[in-house]
Protein backbone atom coordinates (compact mmCIF):
# COMPACT_ATOMS: atom_id res chain seq x y z
CA UNK A 1 0.00 0.00 0.00
CA UNK A 2 0.91 3.50 -0.80
CA UNK A 3 2.65 5.48 2.09
CA UNK A 4 0.42 8.32 1.17
CA UNK A 5 -1.87 9.26 -1.79
CA UNK A 6 -4.26 11.68 -2.84
CA UNK A 7 -7.43 11.20 -5.47
CA UNK A 8 -9.09 14.25 -7.11
CA UNK A 9 -7.28 16.72 -4.54
CA UNK A 10 -7.81 20.03 -5.02
CA UNK A 11 -6.66 22.67 -2.19
CA UNK A 12 -8.01 26.20 -1.64
CA UNK A 13 -5.50 29.05 -0.72
CA UNK A 14 -6.86 32.70 -0.34
CA UNK A 15 -10.14 32.00 -1.86
CA UNK A 16 -8.96 31.07 -4.86
CA UNK A 17 -8.44 27.46 -6.60
CA UNK A 18 -4.36 26.94 -5.58
CA UNK A 19 -4.51 23.06 -6.67
CA UNK A 20 -7.19 20.80 -8.16
CA UNK A 21 -7.29 17.59 -9.53
CA UNK A 22 -4.27 16.11 -8.37
CA UNK A 23 -4.23 11.48 -8.20
CA UNK A 24 -1.21 11.38 -6.33
CA UNK A 25 0.84 7.77 -4.57
CA UNK A 26 4.13 8.14 -2.89
CA UNK A 27 5.63 4.09 -2.58
CA UNK A 28 7.90 2.88 0.92
CA UNK A 29 11.40 4.26 -0.25
CA UNK A 30 10.80 6.42 -3.08
CA UNK A 31 12.46 9.77 -4.07
CA UNK A 32 9.72 11.89 -6.14
CA UNK A 33 10.73 15.79 -6.50
CA UNK A 34 7.51 18.09 -6.84
CA UNK A 35 8.65 20.84 -9.27
CA UNK A 36 7.00 24.17 -10.30
CA UNK A 37 7.24 27.93 -11.01
CA UNK A 38 6.36 29.89 -7.78
CA UNK A 39 2.40 30.14 -6.72
CA UNK A 40 1.92 26.67 -8.54
CA UNK A 41 0.87 25.69 -5.56
CA UNK A 42 3.28 22.87 -4.59
CA UNK A 43 3.52 24.11 -0.87
CA UNK A 44 -0.15 23.54 -0.99
CA UNK A 45 0.32 20.19 -2.23
CA UNK A 46 2.83 19.63 0.23
CA UNK A 47 1.27 21.39 3.07
CA UNK A 48 -2.24 19.12 2.30
CA UNK A 49 0.05 16.00 2.30
CA UNK A 50 1.09 16.83 5.69
CA UNK A 51 -2.73 17.55 7.31
CA UNK A 52 -1.84 21.22 7.52
CA UNK A 53 -4.80 22.51 5.22
CA UNK A 54 -7.82 20.61 4.40
CA UNK A 55 -8.71 19.51 1.06
CA UNK A 56 -11.42 21.01 -0.62
CA UNK A 57 -12.27 18.57 -2.90
CA UNK A 58 -11.09 14.82 -3.31
CA UNK A 59 -9.00 13.00 -0.28
CA UNK A 60 -6.06 12.19 0.76
CA UNK A 61 -5.07 8.55 2.61
CA UNK A 62 -1.95 7.78 4.83
CA UNK A 63 -0.71 4.52 5.56
CA UNK A 64 -1.33 3.67 9.65
CA UNK A 65 1.00 5.01 11.85
CA UNK A 66 3.08 6.50 9.55
CA UNK A 67 5.57 8.70 10.72
CA UNK A 68 6.64 11.64 8.81
CA UNK A 69 9.96 13.80 8.95
CA UNK A 70 9.25 17.26 8.02
CA UNK A 71 11.84 19.63 6.39
CA UNK A 72 10.47 23.13 6.41
CA UNK A 73 11.10 25.84 3.79
CA UNK A 74 12.23 28.67 6.40
CA UNK A 75 12.38 28.44 9.85
CA UNK A 76 11.98 31.71 11.14
CA UNK A 77 12.97 31.82 15.31
CA UNK A 78 11.92 34.72 17.15
CA UNK A 79 15.18 36.31 18.88
CA UNK A 80 13.41 36.49 22.07
CA UNK A 81 13.02 32.42 22.26
CA UNK A 82 16.26 31.09 23.47
CA UNK A 83 16.53 27.50 21.77
CA UNK A 84 19.56 25.49 21.98
CA UNK A 85 19.99 22.80 19.32
CA UNK A 86 19.56 19.74 21.69
CA UNK A 87 16.40 21.22 23.10
CA UNK A 88 15.34 21.88 19.60
CA UNK A 89 16.00 18.42 18.49
CA UNK A 90 13.82 17.74 21.71
CA UNK A 91 10.42 19.44 20.28
CA UNK A 92 7.91 17.54 21.03
CA UNK A 93 9.17 14.36 22.45
CA UNK A 94 11.94 14.50 24.45
CA UNK A 95 15.25 12.88 23.26
CA UNK A 96 18.19 11.29 25.08
CA UNK A 97 21.72 12.91 24.51
CA UNK A 98 23.15 10.02 22.67
CA UNK A 99 20.26 10.16 19.90
CA UNK A 100 21.12 13.56 19.67
CA UNK A 101 24.69 13.30 19.46
CA UNK A 102 23.88 10.46 16.85
CA UNK A 103 21.88 12.32 14.09
CA UNK A 104 23.87 15.51 14.19
CA UNK A 105 26.70 13.35 13.37
CA UNK A 106 24.97 11.74 10.75
CA UNK A 107 23.82 15.31 8.95
CA UNK A 108 27.63 16.46 9.73
CA UNK A 109 27.40 19.26 12.27
CA UNK A 110 28.89 16.98 15.13
CA UNK A 111 29.41 19.90 17.56
CA UNK A 112 26.71 22.34 17.45
CA UNK A 113 23.97 20.44 20.46
CA UNK A 114 25.07 23.09 22.59
CA UNK A 115 24.77 26.31 20.15
CA UNK A 116 22.01 28.71 20.36
CA UNK A 117 20.03 27.85 16.78
CA UNK A 118 20.11 31.50 15.88
CA UNK A 119 24.10 31.68 16.06
CA UNK A 120 24.14 28.71 13.12
CA UNK A 121 24.98 29.60 9.69
CA UNK A 122 21.93 28.79 6.92
CA UNK A 123 23.70 25.39 6.04
CA UNK A 124 23.89 24.06 9.81
CA UNK A 125 20.95 25.33 10.50
CA UNK A 126 18.85 23.06 7.56
CA UNK A 127 20.87 20.24 8.75
CA UNK A 128 20.06 20.75 12.09
CA UNK A 129 16.55 20.49 10.87
CA UNK A 130 17.03 17.57 9.03
CA UNK A 131 18.39 15.73 12.44
CA UNK A 132 15.10 16.56 13.77
CA UNK A 133 13.02 15.30 10.94
CA UNK A 134 15.53 12.16 11.20
CA UNK A 135 14.45 11.58 14.86
CA UNK A 136 11.13 10.68 14.75
CA UNK A 137 12.30 7.76 11.97
CA UNK A 138 10.51 8.54 9.37
CA UNK A 139 8.80 6.36 6.94
CA UNK A 140 9.00 9.39 4.67
CA UNK A 141 10.86 12.59 4.64
CA UNK A 142 8.99 15.73 3.65
CA UNK A 143 11.33 18.68 2.12
CA UNK A 144 9.97 22.21 1.24
CA UNK A 145 12.75 23.85 -0.69
CA UNK A 146 14.81 23.02 1.85
CA UNK A 147 17.77 24.25 0.00
CA UNK A 148 16.85 27.91 -0.23
CA UNK A 149 18.89 30.08 0.26
CA UNK A 150 21.94 27.72 0.27
CA UNK A 151 25.41 28.65 -2.19
CA UNK A 152 25.38 26.46 -4.84
CA UNK A 153 27.89 23.38 -3.26
CA UNK A 154 25.86 23.50 0.36
CA UNK A 155 22.88 22.68 -2.16
CA UNK A 156 24.55 19.84 -3.55
CA UNK A 157 26.22 18.72 -0.30
CA UNK A 158 22.55 18.85 1.44
CA UNK A 159 20.85 16.69 -1.55
CA UNK A 160 23.66 14.48 -1.40
CA UNK A 161 22.71 14.00 2.54
CA UNK A 162 19.35 13.40 1.78
CA UNK A 163 20.38 10.71 -0.96
CA UNK A 164 22.86 8.72 1.68
CA UNK A 165 20.01 8.99 4.49
CA UNK A 166 17.45 7.76 2.07
CA UNK A 167 19.90 4.95 1.24
CA UNK A 168 20.81 3.78 5.10
CA UNK A 169 17.20 4.46 6.48
CA UNK A 170 15.03 2.96 3.44
CA UNK A 171 12.61 6.22 4.04
CA UNK A 172 11.02 7.40 1.20
CA UNK A 173 11.61 11.43 -0.37
CA UNK A 174 9.05 13.67 -0.95
CA UNK A 175 10.55 17.17 -1.90
CA UNK A 176 9.51 20.33 -3.36
CA UNK A 177 11.91 22.57 -5.07
CA UNK A 178 12.82 25.00 -7.63
CA UNK A 179 16.26 23.45 -7.72
CA UNK A 180 15.68 21.59 -11.19
CA UNK A 181 19.25 20.04 -12.15
CA UNK A 182 20.10 18.83 -8.35
CA UNK A 183 16.54 17.64 -7.78
CA UNK A 184 16.34 16.38 -10.94
CA UNK A 185 19.51 14.22 -11.15
CA UNK A 186 18.68 12.41 -7.66
CA UNK A 187 15.04 10.93 -8.12
CA UNK A 188 12.80 8.29 -9.12
CA UNK A 189 10.12 10.35 -10.27
CA UNK A 190 9.68 13.75 -11.21
CA UNK A 191 6.11 15.90 -11.08
CA UNK A 192 5.55 18.87 -12.67
CA UNK A 193 2.98 20.68 -10.92
CA UNK A 194 1.52 24.26 -11.95
CA UNK A 195 -2.41 24.23 -10.52
CA UNK A 196 -2.66 20.67 -11.82
CA UNK A 197 -0.10 17.77 -12.67
CA UNK A 198 1.65 19.16 -15.89
CA UNK A 199 3.41 15.66 -16.56
CA UNK A 200 5.40 13.55 -14.47
CA UNK A 201 7.76 10.55 -14.70
CA UNK A 202 11.63 9.73 -14.44
CA UNK A 203 13.62 12.67 -14.72
CA UNK A 204 14.67 12.52 -18.34
CA UNK A 205 10.95 12.18 -19.23
CA UNK A 206 10.22 15.04 -17.93
CA UNK A 207 13.07 16.85 -18.82
CA UNK A 208 11.90 16.30 -22.60
CA UNK A 209 8.14 16.76 -22.28
CA UNK A 210 6.78 19.70 -24.01
CA UNK A 211 4.48 20.92 -20.59
CA UNK A 212 7.80 21.60 -18.83
CA UNK A 213 9.87 23.17 -21.45
CA UNK A 214 6.45 25.16 -21.63
CA UNK A 215 6.81 26.05 -18.02
CA UNK A 216 10.61 26.55 -17.40
CA UNK A 217 11.63 27.02 -21.20
CA UNK A 218 15.22 25.92 -22.35
CA UNK A 219 17.58 27.80 -20.13
CA UNK A 220 18.24 24.86 -17.82
CA UNK A 221 18.66 22.19 -20.34
CA UNK A 222 22.56 23.16 -19.94
CA UNK A 223 22.50 23.09 -16.35
CA UNK A 224 20.46 19.85 -16.42
CA UNK A 225 23.02 18.07 -18.50
CA UNK A 226 25.61 19.08 -15.72
CA UNK A 227 24.15 17.08 -13.20
CA UNK A 228 23.50 13.86 -15.44
CA UNK A 229 26.87 12.69 -14.92
CA UNK A 230 27.73 10.35 -12.11
CA UNK A 231 27.71 12.16 -9.14
CA UNK A 232 29.19 10.26 -7.56
CA UNK A 233 32.53 11.92 -7.55
CA UNK A 234 31.70 15.21 -8.57
CA UNK A 235 29.73 15.90 -6.19
CA UNK A 236 32.21 14.20 -3.71
CA UNK A 237 34.44 17.29 -4.08
CA UNK A 238 31.46 19.80 -3.87
CA UNK A 239 30.12 17.47 -0.52
CA UNK A 240 33.71 18.36 0.89
CA UNK A 241 34.12 21.80 -0.12
CA UNK A 242 30.50 22.68 1.72
CA UNK A 243 31.21 21.24 4.61
CA UNK A 244 34.75 22.52 5.05
CA UNK A 245 32.71 26.32 4.23
CA UNK A 246 30.36 25.56 6.64
CA UNK A 247 32.74 25.13 9.83
CA UNK A 248 35.09 27.99 8.22
CA UNK B 1 -0.42 33.74 59.70
CA UNK B 2 -2.95 34.59 57.08
CA UNK B 3 -5.13 37.17 59.13
CA UNK B 4 -1.79 39.76 58.35
CA UNK B 5 -3.27 41.91 55.15
CA UNK B 6 0.53 42.21 54.34
CA UNK B 7 1.14 37.96 54.11
CA UNK B 8 -1.67 37.34 51.97
CA UNK B 9 -0.61 40.40 50.02
CA UNK B 10 2.70 39.17 49.45
CA UNK B 11 1.47 35.74 49.29
CA UNK B 12 -1.37 36.27 46.40
CA UNK B 13 1.53 38.32 44.33
CA UNK B 14 3.49 35.28 44.39
CA UNK B 15 0.98 32.89 43.22
CA UNK B 16 0.18 35.56 41.01
CA UNK B 17 3.96 35.53 39.43
CA UNK B 18 4.32 31.99 39.30
CA UNK B 19 1.35 32.17 36.42
CA UNK B 20 2.67 34.98 34.37
CA UNK B 21 6.35 33.62 34.14
CA UNK B 22 6.22 31.11 32.05
CA UNK B 23 2.72 32.41 30.26
CA UNK B 24 4.72 35.79 29.88
CA UNK B 25 7.54 34.08 28.09
CA UNK B 26 4.54 32.74 25.74
CA UNK B 27 3.34 36.13 25.03
CA UNK B 28 6.77 37.33 24.10
CA UNK B 29 8.19 34.42 22.25
CA UNK B 30 4.13 34.69 20.37
CA UNK B 31 4.78 38.47 20.40
CA UNK B 32 1.16 38.73 21.88
CA UNK B 33 1.58 42.03 23.76
CA UNK B 34 -0.90 43.73 22.33
CA UNK B 35 -3.33 41.17 22.53
CA UNK B 36 -2.45 40.41 25.97
CA UNK B 37 -3.41 44.29 26.86
CA UNK B 38 -6.76 43.73 24.70
CA UNK B 39 -7.42 41.20 27.27
CA UNK B 40 -6.91 42.64 29.46
CA UNK B 41 -8.83 46.23 29.26
CA UNK B 42 -11.71 43.97 28.41
CA UNK B 43 -11.41 43.41 32.16
CA UNK B 44 -13.12 46.93 33.18
CA UNK B 45 -15.97 45.81 30.81
CA UNK B 46 -16.30 42.64 32.47
CA UNK B 47 -16.17 44.17 36.08
CA UNK B 48 -18.86 46.40 34.94
CA UNK B 49 -21.03 43.84 34.02
CA UNK B 50 -20.43 42.09 37.19
CA UNK B 51 -21.41 44.56 39.46
CA UNK B 52 -24.38 45.20 37.46
CA UNK B 53 -25.83 41.56 37.48
CA UNK B 54 -24.00 41.10 41.29
CA UNK B 55 -22.05 38.23 40.08
CA UNK B 56 -18.80 37.49 41.22
CA UNK B 57 -16.05 39.96 39.53
CA UNK B 58 -13.57 36.86 39.35
CA UNK B 59 -16.21 35.10 37.23
CA UNK B 60 -17.23 38.20 35.71
CA UNK B 61 -13.69 39.38 34.61
CA UNK B 62 -13.00 35.90 33.80
CA UNK B 63 -16.16 35.68 31.68
CA UNK B 64 -15.37 38.82 29.22
CA UNK B 65 -11.70 38.41 28.98
CA UNK B 66 -12.47 35.19 27.66
CA UNK B 67 -14.88 36.76 24.72
CA UNK B 68 -12.05 39.11 23.99
CA UNK B 69 -9.29 36.59 24.06
CA UNK B 70 -11.27 34.26 21.65
CA UNK B 71 -12.88 37.03 19.35
CA UNK B 72 -9.22 38.46 18.90
CA UNK B 73 -8.01 34.87 18.39
CA UNK B 74 -10.34 34.12 15.59
CA UNK B 75 -9.27 37.59 13.97
CA UNK B 76 -5.73 36.34 13.69
CA UNK B 77 -6.69 33.33 12.39
CA UNK B 78 -8.48 35.25 9.37
CA UNK B 79 -5.26 37.45 8.73
CA UNK B 80 -6.41 40.61 9.63
CA UNK B 81 -4.01 43.05 10.06
CA UNK B 82 -3.49 42.58 14.14
CA UNK B 83 -1.60 45.50 15.00
CA UNK B 84 -4.25 47.70 14.12
CA UNK B 85 -7.21 45.43 15.08
CA UNK B 86 -5.51 45.00 18.83
CA UNK B 87 -5.11 48.38 19.05
CA UNK B 88 -8.54 49.15 18.32
CA UNK B 89 -9.66 46.36 20.37
CA UNK B 90 -7.49 46.96 23.42
CA UNK B 91 -8.85 50.76 23.90
CA UNK B 92 -12.34 49.97 22.82
CA UNK B 93 -12.82 47.33 25.67
CA UNK B 94 -11.47 50.35 28.12
CA UNK B 95 -13.65 53.00 27.02
CA UNK B 96 -16.85 50.53 26.85
CA UNK B 97 -16.04 49.33 30.44
CA UNK B 98 -15.29 52.89 31.75
CA UNK B 99 -18.48 53.92 30.41
CA UNK B 100 -20.44 50.87 31.84
CA UNK B 101 -19.12 51.01 34.94
CA UNK B 102 -20.60 55.04 35.05
CA UNK B 103 -23.81 53.48 34.59
CA UNK B 104 -23.74 51.37 37.58
CA UNK B 105 -26.69 53.53 39.80
CA UNK B 106 -25.99 53.81 43.60
CA UNK B 107 -22.86 51.26 43.48
CA UNK B 108 -19.79 52.66 45.59
CA UNK B 109 -17.65 51.87 42.63
CA UNK B 110 -14.17 52.36 43.59
CA UNK B 111 -12.54 52.26 39.85
CA UNK B 112 -8.70 53.04 40.58
CA UNK B 113 -9.13 49.57 43.06
CA UNK B 114 -9.95 47.87 39.40
CA UNK B 115 -7.10 50.00 37.14
CA UNK B 116 -4.37 49.95 39.26
CA UNK B 117 -5.05 46.82 41.73
CA UNK B 118 -5.09 46.76 45.08
CA UNK B 119 -2.93 43.96 46.48
CA UNK B 120 -3.12 45.41 49.84
CA UNK B 121 -6.90 44.59 50.26
CA UNK B 122 -7.04 40.83 49.03
CA UNK B 123 -8.92 38.67 51.38
CA UNK B 124 -8.88 35.25 52.28
CA UNK B 125 -11.49 34.05 49.77
CA UNK B 126 -9.86 36.23 47.45
CA UNK B 127 -6.45 34.95 48.31
CA UNK B 128 -7.56 31.14 47.91
CA UNK B 129 -8.91 32.18 44.40
CA UNK B 130 -5.88 33.49 42.85
CA UNK B 131 -4.14 30.76 44.36
CA UNK B 132 -6.68 28.18 42.66
CA UNK B 133 -6.77 30.30 39.18
CA UNK B 134 -2.60 30.50 39.49
CA UNK B 135 -2.84 26.83 39.89
CA UNK B 136 -4.66 26.13 37.46
CA UNK B 137 -2.72 28.06 34.64
CA UNK B 138 -0.03 26.84 36.11
CA UNK B 139 -0.90 23.46 35.66
CA UNK B 140 -1.96 24.09 31.94
CA UNK B 141 1.06 25.16 30.77
CA UNK B 142 3.35 22.50 32.43
CA UNK B 143 1.03 19.92 31.12
CA UNK B 144 1.11 20.92 27.61
CA UNK B 145 4.30 22.77 27.46
CA UNK B 146 6.32 20.70 25.05
CA UNK B 147 2.97 21.00 22.74
CA UNK B 148 3.07 24.80 23.39
CA UNK B 149 6.70 25.40 22.40
CA UNK B 150 6.55 23.73 19.40
CA UNK B 151 3.37 25.18 18.03
CA UNK B 152 5.09 28.34 18.86
CA UNK B 153 8.30 27.88 16.46
CA UNK B 154 6.53 26.85 13.79
CA UNK B 155 2.98 25.52 13.05
CA UNK B 156 3.66 23.35 10.03
CA UNK B 157 5.92 21.69 12.03
CA UNK B 158 3.95 21.37 14.51
CA UNK B 159 1.37 19.60 12.36
CA UNK B 160 3.97 17.25 11.09
CA UNK B 161 4.77 16.09 15.09
CA UNK B 162 0.92 15.75 15.54
CA UNK B 163 0.79 18.94 17.70
CA UNK B 164 -2.17 20.86 16.90
CA UNK B 165 -1.56 24.48 16.48
CA UNK B 166 -5.28 25.80 16.97
CA UNK B 167 -5.57 23.61 20.44
CA UNK B 168 -2.63 24.77 21.87
CA UNK B 169 -3.76 28.72 20.22
CA UNK B 170 -6.82 28.14 22.31
CA UNK B 171 -5.09 26.64 25.61
CA UNK B 172 -2.85 29.88 25.74
CA UNK B 173 -6.30 32.00 25.20
CA UNK B 174 -7.84 29.99 28.25
CA UNK B 175 -4.75 30.79 30.53
CA UNK B 176 -4.95 34.48 29.35
CA UNK B 177 -8.12 34.82 30.64
CA UNK B 178 -7.46 33.14 33.60
CA UNK B 179 -4.68 35.23 34.52
CA UNK B 180 -6.20 38.63 33.91
CA UNK B 181 -8.92 37.59 36.32
CA UNK B 182 -6.76 36.64 39.13
CA UNK B 183 -4.09 39.51 38.60
CA UNK B 184 -6.90 42.18 38.18
CA UNK B 185 -6.76 42.52 41.96
CA UNK B 186 -2.65 42.96 42.12
CA UNK B 187 -1.96 45.10 39.34
CA UNK B 188 -5.44 46.36 37.78
CA UNK B 189 -6.34 46.26 34.45
CA UNK B 190 -4.43 48.72 33.20
CA UNK B 191 -1.17 46.74 33.96
CA UNK B 192 -1.60 43.35 33.74
CA UNK B 193 0.60 42.97 30.63
CA UNK B 194 3.23 44.44 32.31
CA UNK B 195 3.22 41.77 34.50
CA UNK B 196 3.26 39.68 31.53
CA UNK B 197 6.00 41.05 29.48
CA UNK B 198 8.70 42.71 31.29
CA UNK B 199 9.12 39.48 33.72
CA UNK B 200 9.70 37.48 30.76
CA UNK B 201 11.74 40.23 28.88
CA UNK B 202 13.91 40.75 31.73
CA UNK B 203 14.60 36.92 32.09
CA UNK B 204 15.79 36.80 28.20
CA UNK B 205 18.44 38.68 28.78
CA UNK B 206 20.51 35.83 30.48
CA UNK B 207 18.13 32.75 29.48
CA UNK B 208 19.89 30.09 27.82
CA UNK B 209 16.64 28.17 27.33
CA UNK B 210 13.35 28.09 27.50
CA UNK B 211 12.99 26.26 30.64
CA UNK B 212 15.35 28.41 32.70
CA UNK B 213 13.68 31.64 30.79
CA UNK B 214 10.21 30.65 32.16
CA UNK B 215 11.87 30.03 35.51
CA UNK B 216 13.82 33.34 35.70
CA UNK B 217 10.77 34.89 34.77
CA UNK B 218 8.65 33.30 37.84
CA UNK B 219 11.51 34.49 40.08
CA UNK B 220 11.72 38.24 38.85
CA UNK B 221 7.95 38.64 39.15
CA UNK B 222 8.30 36.98 42.55
CA UNK B 223 11.24 39.70 43.18
CA UNK B 224 8.95 42.49 41.65
CA UNK B 225 5.99 41.73 43.67
CA UNK B 226 8.09 41.68 47.05
CA UNK B 227 9.73 44.79 45.92
CA UNK B 228 6.80 46.54 44.91
CA UNK B 229 5.27 45.74 48.48
CA UNK B 230 7.75 47.30 50.39
CA UNK B 231 8.24 50.20 48.16
CA UNK B 232 4.34 50.62 48.92
CA UNK B 233 4.74 50.37 52.68
CA UNK B 234 7.79 52.33 53.16
CA UNK B 235 6.35 55.59 50.37
CA UNK B 236 2.88 54.86 50.53
CA UNK B 237 2.87 54.42 46.90
CA UNK B 238 0.45 52.89 45.27
CA UNK B 239 1.22 49.15 45.12
CA UNK B 240 0.09 47.71 41.35
CA UNK B 241 2.39 50.68 40.02
CA UNK B 242 5.07 49.85 42.64
CA UNK B 243 5.01 46.39 41.70
CA UNK B 244 5.30 47.39 37.71
CA UNK B 245 7.80 49.81 38.53
CA UNK B 246 10.29 47.29 40.17
CA UNK B 247 10.02 44.40 37.25
CA UNK B 248 10.89 47.48 35.12
CA UNK B 249 14.01 48.52 37.36
CA UNK B 250 14.75 44.93 37.15
CA UNK B 251 14.74 44.51 33.44
CA UNK B 252 16.77 47.63 33.24
CA UNK B 253 19.52 46.17 34.94
CA UNK B 254 19.31 42.60 33.80
CA UNK B 255 19.60 44.43 29.77
CA UNK B 256 22.28 46.83 31.04
CA UNK B 257 24.46 43.93 32.69
CA UNK B 258 23.78 41.32 30.07
CA UNK B 259 25.37 44.20 27.16
CA UNK B 260 28.80 44.62 29.87
CA UNK B 261 29.13 41.13 30.26
CA UNK B 262 28.76 40.11 26.18
CA UNK B 263 31.07 43.51 25.90
CA UNK B 264 33.35 41.62 28.29
CA UNK B 265 33.21 38.21 26.03
CA UNK B 266 33.31 40.17 23.27
CA UNK B 267 36.81 41.80 23.82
Amino acid sequence: MSLISATGLGVDYGGRRALFDIDFAIERGEIVSVVGPNGSGKTSFLRALLGVVPPARGKITRAKGLRVGYVPQRLHIDPALPLPVARFLSLPRRQSGADIADVLARVGVPDVARQNMTTLSGGQFQRVLLARALLVKPDILMLDEPTAGLDQPGVASFYRLIDDTRREMGCAVLSVSHDLHVVMSASDRVICINGHICCEGAPHVVRAAPEYRALFGFGTGGALALYQHDHDHAHDHAHEHAKAHDHG
Amino acid sequence: MLDDFLTRALLAGLAVALATGPLGCFVVWRRMAYFGDATAHAAILGVALALGFQISIFLGTMVVALIMAMTVSMLAGRGWAMDTTLGVLAHSALAFGLVAVSFLPAVRVDLSAYLFGDILAVSRFDLAVIAGGSALVLGLILWRWSALLTATLNEDLAHASDVDPGRERLVLTLALAVVVAVALKIVGALLIAALLIIPAAAARNFARGPESMALSAVAIGGLSVWGGLQLSLAQDTPSGPSIVVMASLIFVTSTVGAALFQKRLGR
